[in-house]
C-alpha cells in the first residue's frame, strides 16, 4: 500500500556509486603525508616469538572458521533476500516453523566447531603460561607516565619514558608535523634492551594506577596493577634481532597515549657487553651522586 | 471475526482523562506517555554522545593533537559511554517497552504507573548531574566508562557526581525492570499464555531479570569507591590491603549482563519485524525463548573474559574461555532461526525490514569477532586495542541502535496513526549502514595493527585508516539527524493509516488496536481470536 514511495531511484544509486569510488580515490591523495603506506597494515603481526607465532595462528585458525560460517550464513541470508521477494512473486510457505531435526543440527554442529576451535586456543595458552625456567629476569613497574626497568641481579635498573622529540611534537598545536619525528609517539629515551635466544621472564607491578605492558611483535600483553606482581615471559628468535615497539594498553590518565615500549633484542654477547657497559655507567653515576651530596 | 473490532468497543472513552498542558508529563502516569518521554529523552542523550563521539573523531582524523587536550579526549571518551550506554539505549529500551509491553499482551496499563512515572523521572536529574561535571573543577570523569579504580579515585570533584548518577540510573533502571516483570508476570490477558507471548515481551521480561539481578551489583561496586575515596576503606587500595582487581571482578559482573540488557530487547524487536516482513511465522519461537533464557544465564559466568590480561591463573582462564564461546551456540540458534525465517519467505523491504536486515549481517559480524575475543591467547593482541571498539560496536550499535530504529519504523504508525516518509527513512537507513561500516571496519585493522583504544593521539602509521573512520563517523552522525526529522515530520503530517494493520504481515496484539492505538486500551481484555491471530507460531 506504501510501496509506490518506497525505494531509492536507480540513477541516485549510480550517483552514489560514483561518489563512493571518487572518494576511495581521493583517499590516499588526501593522507599525502604518509611515508610508509599504513594502508596495508590490516593485520596482527607474526611476531617474533613462539608466543606471538603460536597467537597468529590461533588468532588466522579463529578468523578462517568465522569466514566460512559466514559465507554459509550469509549466502543463505542473501540468496532469500534475492530469490524469495515479494516483488518477483515469492509466496510465503507459512507452514515452514520448525523443523526438529535441523534445529538439532544446527545446534551440535557449532558445539564440534566450537570444541575443535577451544583444543588449540588451551594448549597455545598452556604454553604461554609456563614462565618457568627462565634465563633472565626483568622487573617492570609501570607509573604515571613511563616504565622502569629492573635487570634483576645485573645492577642494571633505568626509567624509560617518550623521548623528547614525541613529546614537543604531540603538545596541542604544537606546529610540528608528527611525520617528521621518527617513530613519533613509539620511541623512548632510553629501550628496553635483552638478548635474543633467551627466555626472558618479566614480573609486572605498578605503583599508580594501572598500567598494562604490551609489544604485538613479542605476543604478550600483561597488565601492571598496584600490589600485584604479574609474570609473562618471551624469548626472541635467535635469528631475529631487532627493535620492536609497542605501547601500554591500559587507560591510565591523561598521559596513557604517551607511553611507549621500545624493546631492542641484540646478540648474547652484544647483550653481555652492554650489561657491563650499562652497570659500570650507573655504578659511576650512583658513586657521584654521592659524593656531590 | 465475528467480534466487535476495538476501535467500537472502546470509542466512549478515547477522549476521557487526558491531562492536558505540562500536568500531563510531569504528573503522567499512562503507560503511552511515559514511553513516549523515555524515547524522546533517549534520543536527546543520543545525539548528546554522538556529539562526544564526533569531538573524539575530529581528535583522531590525524595525528597530532588539534582539537581538544589529551585530559579532555579522556573525559569525551568516559562520557560518550556512560551517556550511550545508560542514557540512549536502555531508556530507550524502557521506552519501547513502556509502549509496547501492556499492548502486545493486552493489558490496560503497566501494573505500576506511579512507580513507572519515578522510575523515568529519575532519569532526567541524573543526566543533569553526570553532564554538569564538564563544568567543575578537573572536568568530567576522565577514567573510562568502566571506572577503574585506581585511576577513577584520582578525579576531584566529578569524582562523588558521577557516583551518585550511577546510583541514580541504578534505582531508575531497577524500578524500570521490577514494573516490567509484575506487569507480565500478573495483567496478561486471558489466553495470554506465556509461550503465546511476543518474542519483544518474552526478551524483555529475561532482560528485566538481568537488570534486577545486576543494577546492585554495580551500585555496590561503586559504592566501595566512594567510601575508599571519602570514608579511608581500603576496598580496592593496595597500599591498605585491597585489591584492585577486585573492582573489576564486581564490575564485569555486573558488566557482562548489561551487555545482555542492552541486546536481548533488539533480538526481541528484530523477532517481530523479520517474520513481518517475510509475511511468514517466526520459525522455531520456543527455540528462540529457550536460546534467549541461555543466552541470560551464561552472561551470569563468562565476566572475566572482560579481563584476561589481569594475570588470572590458567584454570580461570580456561573456564572463562569455554564459557564465552559457549555462548555462540544460543546466539547461533538466533541467528539460524531468522535466518530460516526469511527463507522461502515473501520478502519486502520497508525501513524496518532494511534495519532488521542489517542488524542481522552486523551484529553476526560482531559475533564472529567476540568469537575470536574468547580465544584467551589470541585476546592477549586484542585486548584495549581498536579491535575491540570495533566489536563492541558492531554489536552495540548495528545491534541495539539498528535494532531500536527497526522498533521504532515498525510501531511509529501505530503510536501516531500516520505512516512516515519511506523514501526518507530508506536513505536513512543506506547512509546509516554505509557510513557504519565506514566508521567501523577500518577499526579491526587498526587494532590488529596495534593501535591501543583511548589514546588521543597515535603513531603515524594508523593514519590513514583512522582519517577514513573519522570520514565514515562524521557522515554516519549526520546521517542520524534524518531520524527525528523523520519522525517529527510524521507525526505532524504524515499519511494517515487506514485501519489496524500499518503493515500487511505484521501480528500481534498491537495491531488488533485502531491506529493511532487510543490513549486507554484494552480496557477490555482482547479476545480468544485476536490473541490466536497473533500467537500463530
Amino acid at each position: 500500500m506504501y510501496r509506490a514511495r518506497l525505494g531509492i531511484r536507480p540513477g541516485t544509486w549510480l550517483r552514489i556509486a560514483a561518489l563512493l569510488i571518487a572518494a576511495g580515490a581521493a583517499l590516499p591523495a588526501m593522507a599525502d603525508e604518509s611515508p610508509n603506506g599504513g594502508w596495508g597494515l590490516l593485520n596482527l603481526p607474526v611476531g617474533v616469538t613462539s608466543i606471538s607465532k603460536d597467537v597468529y595462528s590461533i588468532h588466522m585458525m579463529a578468523f578462517w572458521v568465522c569466514v566460512v560460517i559466514g559465507i554459509l550464513v550469509f549466502g543463505v541470508m542473501l540468496w532469500s533476500i534475492i530469490f524469495h521477494r515479494r516483488s518477483l512473486g515469492a509466496v510465503a510457505d507459512v507452514t515452514l516453523v520448525h523443523n526438529t531435526k535441523v534445529e538439532i543440527l544446527w545446534t551440535t554442529i557449532p558445539v564440534l566447531i566450537l570444541i575443535g576451535m577451544a583444543i588449540p586456543a588451551a594448549h597455545g595458552l598452556v604454553l604461554i603460561s609456563d614462565d618457568s625456567n627462565p634465563q633472565l629476569e626483568i622487573k617492570v613497574t609501570g607509573f604515571q607516565w613511563g616504565w622502569q626497568y629492573e635487570y634483576v641481579g645485573q645492577g642494571v635498573s633505568f626509567v624509560s619514558k617518550l623521548d623528547a622529540k614525541s613529546m614537543a611534537a604531540s603538545e596541542l598545536d604544537s606546529g610540528i608535523s608528527p611525520y617528521s619525528v621518527p617513530h613519533y609517539l613509539r620511541n623512548v629515551d632510553h629501550p628496553l634492551v635483552v638478548p635474543v635466544g633467551t627466555k626472558v621472564r618479566l614480573l609486572i607491578g605498578a605503583v599508580d594506577v594501572i598500567h598494562s605492558w604490551w609489544v604485538p611483535d613479542l605476543g604478550i600483553k600483561k597488565d601492571a596493577i598496584p600490589g600485584y606482581i604479574n609474570t609473562s615471559w618471551f624469548e626472541v628468535d635467535a635469528d631475529k634481532p631487532g627493535v620492536y615497539r609497542g605501547q601500554c594498553a591500559e587507560l591510565c590518565g591523561r598521559g596513557h597515549g604517551y607511553m611507549p615500549i621500545v624493546v631492542d633484542a641484540v646478540s648474547k654477547a652484544d647483550f653481555q657487553a652492554w650489561v657491563k657497559r650499562e652497570a659500570a655507567a650507573e655504578k659511576a653515576a650512583a658513586a657521584a651522586n654521592a659524593a656531590s651530596s | 471475526m465475528a467480534e466487535k473490532p476495538h476501535s467500537e468497543v472502546h470509542a466512549h472513552d478515547d477522549h476521557d482523562h487526558k491531562p492536558h498542558g505540562w500536568r500531563r508529563w510531569v504528573f503522567a502516569t499512562n503507560h503511552k506517555d511515559i514511553g513516549t518521554m523515555y524515547l524522546v529523552f533517549s534520543c536527546i542523550m543520543f545525539f548528546t554522545g554522538g556529539l562526544f563521539a564526533m569531538v573524539i573523531r575530529a581528535e583522531l582524523f590525524k595525528p597530532g593533537l588539534q582539537v581538544v587536550d589529551a585530559g579532555v579526549f579522556n573525559s569525551l571518551t568516559t562520557m560518550h559511554g556512560l551517556v550511550m550506554i545508560f542514557g540512549a539505549i536502555m531508556p530507550a529500551w524502557v521506552g519501547l517497552a513502556n509502549w509496547m509491553i501492556p499492548i502486545q499482551i493486552g493489558a490496560p496499563d503497566m501494573a505500576l504507573p506511579r512507580l513507572n512515572n519515578l522510575s523515568f523521572w529519575i532519569l532526567p536529574f541524573a543526566f543533569l548531574l553526570l553532564l554538569s561535571s564538564w563544568l567543575v573543577p578537573g572536568s568530567a570523569p576522565a577514567g573510562g566508562w568502566t571506572m577503574y579504580p585506581p585511576l577513577t579515585l584520582q578525579f576531584g570533584a566529578s569524582f562523588p557526581m558521577l557516583i551518585f548518577a550511577i546510583h541514580m540510573m541504578g534505582i531508575s533502571s531497577i524500578l524500570g525492570a521490577i514494573n516490567v516483570i509484575v506487569t507480565i508476570m500478573n495483567l496478561r490477558a486471558p489466553g495470554m499464555t506465556l509461550l503465546r507471548m511476543p518474542l519483544f515481551v518474552w526478551t524483555w521480561l529475561i532482560t528485566s531479570f538481568l537488570l534486577v539481578a545486576v543494577m546492585p551489583v554495580l551500585a555496590g561496586a561503586v559504592t566501595m569507591m566512594l567510601t575508599d575515596h571519602f570514608f579511608g576503606t581500603s576496598f580496592f587500595n593496595a597500599a591498605g590491603g585491597g585489591d584492585p582487581v577486585m573492582f573489576q571482578h564486581i564490575f564485569w559482573f555486573f558488566g557482562h549482563p548489561e551487555v545482555y540488557i542492552m541486546i536481548l530487547p533488539g533480538f526481541g524487536v528484530v523477532s517481530e519485524v523479520i517474520p513481518a516482513f517475510s509475511r511468514k511465522p517466526l520459525f522455531g519461537y520456543e527455540a528462540m525463548v529457550y536460546a534467549t533464557a541461555s543466552i541470560a544465564f551464561l552472561s551470569f559466568i563468562v565476566w572475566a573474559h572482560h579481563m584476561f590480561t589481569v594475570g588470572l591463573p590458567l584454570s580461570a582462564l580456561l573456564f572463562f574461555m569455554f564459557a564465552t564461546m559457549l555462548i555462540a551456540v544460543p546466539t547461533g540458534v538466533k541467528v539460524f532461526n531468522w535466518t530460516a525465517t526469511m527463507w522461502r519467505g515473501s520478502l519486502s523491504f520497508e525501513p524496518p525490514m532494511l534495519f532488521a536486515i542489517a542488524f542481522l549481517f552486523l551484529f553476526t559480524i560482531g559475533g564472529f569477532s567476540g568469537l575470536m575475543l574468547a580465544m584467551v591467547p589470541a585476546d592477549f593482541q586484542y585486548q584495549d586495542t581498536y579491535f575491540v571498539v570495533a566489536h563492541f560496536h558492531y554489536v552495540l550499535v548495528s545491534g541495539s541502535a539498528f535494532a531500536i530504529m527497526a522498533g521504532v519504523y515498525y510501531w511509529l504508525p501505530k503510536w501516531v496513526g500516520r505512516m512516515y516518509d519511506l523514501r526518507l527513512a530508506t536513505w536513512h537507513f543506506w547512509l546509516s549502514a554505509i557510513f557504519f561500516n565506514v566508521l567501523f571496519f577500518p577499526q579491526h585493522f587498526l587494532g590488529l595493527a596495534g593501535m591501543p583504544r583511548r589514546i588521543p593521539d597515535y603513531a603515524v602509521q594508523f593514519a590513514d585508516w583512522n582519517m577514513v573512520s573519522s570520514i565514515g563517523g562524521f557522515a554516519f552522525g549526520l546521517s542520524q539527524l534524518l531520524f527525528p526529522y523523520i519522525i517529527w515530520k510524521c507525526v505532524r503530517s504524515g499519511q494517515r493509516v487506514e485501519g489496524t494493520r500499518a503493515w500487511e504481515g505484521a501480528r500481534g496484539l498491537e495491531w488488533e488496536l485502531p491506529s493511532p492505538a487510543p490513549y486507554h486500551s484494552w480496557t477490555t481484555p482482547p479476545t480468544e481470536a485476536m490473541i490466536a491471530r497473533g500467537a500463530e507460531h
